[in-house]
């Protein structure tokens, strides 16, 4: 039985090793948060977090995980406050929702490696999530608001660091 | 086919048949319509253990929570309705919350007496219902409040109603909604007279319709937690996965051999569904103990089909069918049947014909279809998120053998619907799985199933002719259009629309806006069913249905109208909107529409860069009678090649009245990139029967990197609140085979436009 480290927590999943990550963390851990869209690896609304990375759980076999990092939307903040979150709803992004888990990730990833990105870098970073709302412009704010929002809170802190 | 069915009636709203009580029950001050004696008889009778029917509840804590019996699909028409009932009762929004309906009859539209949601009708047909529900409990509440602080009833003119307080300001007494439920002093009940007569805030009073108050359901959309039909967990549940034909429909089942299937773990059955309803053909689902390893024996399993007898068809072939269709002088029945074109043709200076075709399209949402089914006692429970209610569980209980009033829906958030959940398909496997391993059972189609098994958009062909007199007015058009028909589809009679021509009924929802607002004196539009094409590719109802391809013909043939006649296509367009007869009205709405869309884009103000054009186009989706009127300038670069870039579309629509100022610009922009997406990038096709396209790398709705700068205005001039999930997907498409015209001189017939398409007619 594969023991995951899934949002700080380890957990062991009664799965094979060659099922799909996506499922462990639906039915075994039934943190439904992360969304089955494809199975293909086509739409992004499957994307966690592997020590950081983006991947898309749909592709991501429990065997190859056992002991790293992962995080789900459930696990990116602690109250739901990541300032993406935070962006998501200030600028109302979702309209069905169902592929916002999976954006939210995506640019998670790219906010923690960028923190100052263009629009070109969100727009590459993020063309592999479709939503089929089209809600992409109300993303591509948010992303920017938060990436925003996420440089003052650092320079905030930087300049109470004492010196 | 069942009393559900048959029940499905739009009709008026009949107040006069349903009182309004307000009374406190146990958990609170419940507000609603409640059906009068009789009343439970005529509308399929409810299961006993049904909840009780409330629009809203205000509980002993103060909030207040409304119950939307129309589906969330991303529209938040929830929020919208808590919105609406939030104006009138005078609550706080931060108190506002919202829950969704089962198909308790008594949640049904107002207006359309079943609970379905699509068509853009949603806030237009529930926003008096609403702001009476609302309005009768600031009555009711104030009337307990001035009883509760000791005042004589005619002091409660006195009081003033704000933010979930009602407030007596000479006598600086107040009470809080909380204070007054848990009093249980609101006892009042309205007779339907009483809940006419009230009389409604006017728009200088609104404090809330108009406002962007925070969407209820969008924190919740952030954070993982908001619940899905495909997120629902019960005990001792199975999964099963469906495993569909090669055909899209008209196959059956010859043999199955699960021995394979059986050596995976946890596999429990494979069911050959037994679907009398009709919904499906040649389908089995596998069970098991998780999805994983349902989806494993569904590939193990080795299926024999009988393919049927739409094996060997194409899309050519539904083409063809369609052609040799319309040239039939007997074909389909008449929409529209004004005047004579034909008579107008012999006469006319100058006559323009041309075809248009729009290709399947996919609905796709990012939610595949899914549906847990449960049986306990004498009930079945399905848990999903669906969009016709009424007639799903109908289409439920034909697959489980029994009576629909034994069905109980549990509507969640829709992970996209678009149209798709209109549909019932999913119940029907998760159903008789659920029987035959005797638990509750989650069938999740896989992206290759949904695709594959859509009730798509249906192949289109139009022909159109327009005749023009000497003087360079539109004065004859007629207008075939061939579609498989996706709402006879569903056999409710009332659905359908009695012909001109007395041919018995049609399907308006094939023919939707060709019904236009010019004037033209001699208007034909027949409509022509592909039968061929409906049994092969059995068609449903694609966000803003007909429009999305009526508008296509109609719009780029004015524009061909206006080129043949050396006339700027936006002045051509003024001039025929000039609001005689019929058209009045909704012809000088959709005149101001386009003006104010040109002037966002600057239509006509500068020069453009060789290569570059606009076109315009303007609509009244969805339908003549509850239209909301939109126009559209599209810019586009067309290069040598032929390829197409979309560098902005500027859309106006009139909505009358803004209830969600954000949300309908949301609406729209999301609606407008449907246009495009459909216009450009979205194409499915039939090959041997089967829809070829099984996942995201062959059917492509846009991305983020395809999208153009989208400026949207709206119109907000007093009138009715119309709706705006649909109409500007309509627009679109051929706003921008306009630009092209504008751009290159290649004019473009066919949905989705191609660059091959283009560089051919350039040189044509």
């Amino acid at each position: 039985m594969p023991t995951l480290t899934i949002n700080g927590r380890s957990l062991s999943v009664d799965a094979a090793n060659d099922t799909p990550l996506l499922w462990a963390i639906r039915e075994q851990l039934q943190m439904t948060g992360t969304k089955f869209g494809c199975g293909a690896g086509l739409c992004g609304a499957c994307t966690v977090h592997v020590n950081g990375e983006a991947v898309r759980s749909c592709q991501t076999m429990v065997g190859d995980v056992a002991g790293k990092k992962i995080t789900t939307i459930e696990g990116l903040s602690a109250k739901g406050d990541h300032p993406l979150q935070k962006a998501w709803i200030a600028e109302q992004v979702p309209q069905c929702g169902y592929c916002q888990s999976g954006q939210i990730m995506q640019a998670a990833s790219l906010l923690s490696k960028n923190p100052n990105p263009t629009k070109e870098e969100v727009v590459a970073h993020m063309d592999g999530n479709l939503c089929r709302c089209m809600t992409y412009s109300r993303i591509q704010k948010a992303i920017m608001r938060a990436a925003s929002e996420m440089r003052t809170a650092s320079a905030t802190s930087n300049e109470r660091r004492p010196t | 086919m069942n009393e559900h069915v048959k029940n499905v009636t739009p009709e008026t709203t009949d107040l006069s048949r349903r009182s309004f009580l307000v009374g406190t029950a146990a958990t609170g001050l419940v507000l609603g319509y409640a059906g009068v004696p009789g009343i439970e008889q005529a509308a399929a009778a409810a299961p006993a253990n049904f909840e009780p029917s409330v629009w809203y509840a205000i509980s002993p804590d103060g909030l207040v929570t409304v119950t939307c019996g129309k589906a969330d699909m991303g529209q938040h028409i929830a929020s919208t309705m808590a919105q609406i009932v939030c104006e009138e009762l005078g609550a706080k929004w931060s108190d506002m919350r919202v829950q969704l309906a089962s198909n308790d009859p008594k949640f049904n539209d107002p207006v359309l007496g079943a609970q379905i949601t699509g068509g853009s009708w949603s806030t237009m047909m529930n926003f008096e219902a609403m702001s009476r529900a609302g309005a009768a409990g600031r009555i009711a509440l104030t009337e307990a409040a001035a009883a509760a602080m000791g005042l004589p009833p005619y002091f409660k003119d006195q009081l003033v109603v704000r933010d979930s307080i009602v407030s007596h300001p000479k006598s600086k007494k107040q009470m809080s909604f909380a204070e007054i439920v848990r009093s249980g002093k609101a006892t009042k009940t309205f007779t339907p007279d009483e809940l006419k007569a009230i009389k409604l805030k006017t728009p200088d009073q609104y404090t809330m319709i108009g406002v962007s108050v925070p969407q209820l359901d969008i924190p919740s959309k952030t954070n993982g937690t908001a619940k899905y039909g495909i997120d629902v967990m019960l005990p001792g549940m199975a999964y099963g996965k469906v495993v569909t034909p090669p055909v899209r429909f008209g196959a059956t089942v010859k043999s199955v051999d699960d021995s394979d299937a059986k050596k995976v773990p946890g596999f429990m059955k494979a069911v050959i569904l037994d679907d009398k309803t009709g919904t499906t053909s040649g389908w089995v689902v596998a069970v098991a103990n998780t999805y994983a390893n349902a989806r494993k024996a569904a590939d193990a399993l080795k299926i024999a089909y009988d393919g049927g007898p739409n094996a060997k068809l194409s899309s050519q072939s539904l083409l063809d069918e369609a052609k040799r269709l319309q040239k039939l002088e007997d074909s389909g029945q008449f929409f529209v049947k004004d005047g004579d074109p034909n008579a107008a043709f012999g006469s006319a200076a100058k006559v323009v014909e041309a075809e248009y075709t729009t290709s399947i399209n996919i609905h796709a949402p990012l939610e595949p279809m899914n549906a847990t089914a449960e049986f306990k006692g004498d009930i079945l429970h399905i848990y999903s998120g669906n969009q016709f209610a009424t007639r799903s569980g109908a289409i439920a209980a034909g697959a489980a053998g029994i009576d629909p009033k034994f069905v109980v829906m549990h509507q969640h958030w829709l992970g996209g619907g678009f149209g798709r959940r209109l549909d019932a398909d999913m119940m029907i496997p998760a159903v008789q799985a659920a029987k035959a391993v005797g638990k509750p059972v989650k069938v999740i189609y896989s992206r290759e199933n949904d695709m594959t098994m859509d009730f798509s958009r249906p192949l289109t062909y139009q022909k159109v002719k327009a005749g023009v007199d000497g003087d360079g007015k539109l004065v004859a058009l007629s207008h075939d259009v061939v579609s498989a028909w996706p709402t006879a589809r569903w056999g409710i009679p009332d659905f359908l629309t009695p012909s001109v021509d007395k041919k018995g009924p049609l399907d308006s929802f094939t023919v939707n806006g060709a019904d236009f607002f010019y004037t033209v004196p001699n208007h034909y539009v027949r409509a022509i069913k592909n039968e061929l094409a409906h049994n092969a590719t059995p068609s449903g109802q694609l966000r803003s249905v007909a429009p999305g391809w009526t508008f296509w013909a109609v719009e780029s043939m004015i524009d061909e109208i206006a080129a043949a006649t050396g006339k700027d296509p936006a002045q051509f367009r003024i001039s025929l909107l000039d609001g005689a007869g019929k058209n009045d009205g909704g012809a000088q709405r959709l005149r101001n529409t386009l003006l104010a869309a040109m002037g966002l884009s600057g239509y006509g103000t500068r020069p453009l860069p060789k290569g570059e054009g606009m076109g315009v186009a303007c609509v009244s989706s969805q339908e003549r009678a509850t239209a909301s009127w939109t126009a559209c300038v599209a810019h586009v670069a067309v290069a040598p090649s032929g390829a197409v870039t979309v560098k902005k579309l500027t859309v106006a629509t009139d909505v009358g009245t803004q209830v969600h100022p954000d949300n309908i610009r949301a609406q729209v922009e999301g609606a407008a990139l449907w246009g495009l997406s459909l216009a450009m990038y979205e194409k499915a096709t039939l090959k041997d029967g089967g829809i070829e396209q099984t996942n995201f790398d062959s059917y492509t709705p846009l991305r983020m990197s395809q999208m153009p700068e989208v400026a949207v205005a709206v119109i907000a001039n007093g009138e009715k609140a119309t709706g705006v999930g649909e109409p500007a997907v309509t627009v679109v498409a051929p706003a921008i085979g306009n630009a092209i015209f504008n751009a290159s001189g290649a004019r473009v017939r066919a949905l989705p436009i191609t660059a091959e398409a283009v560089k051919a007619s350039m040189k044509a």
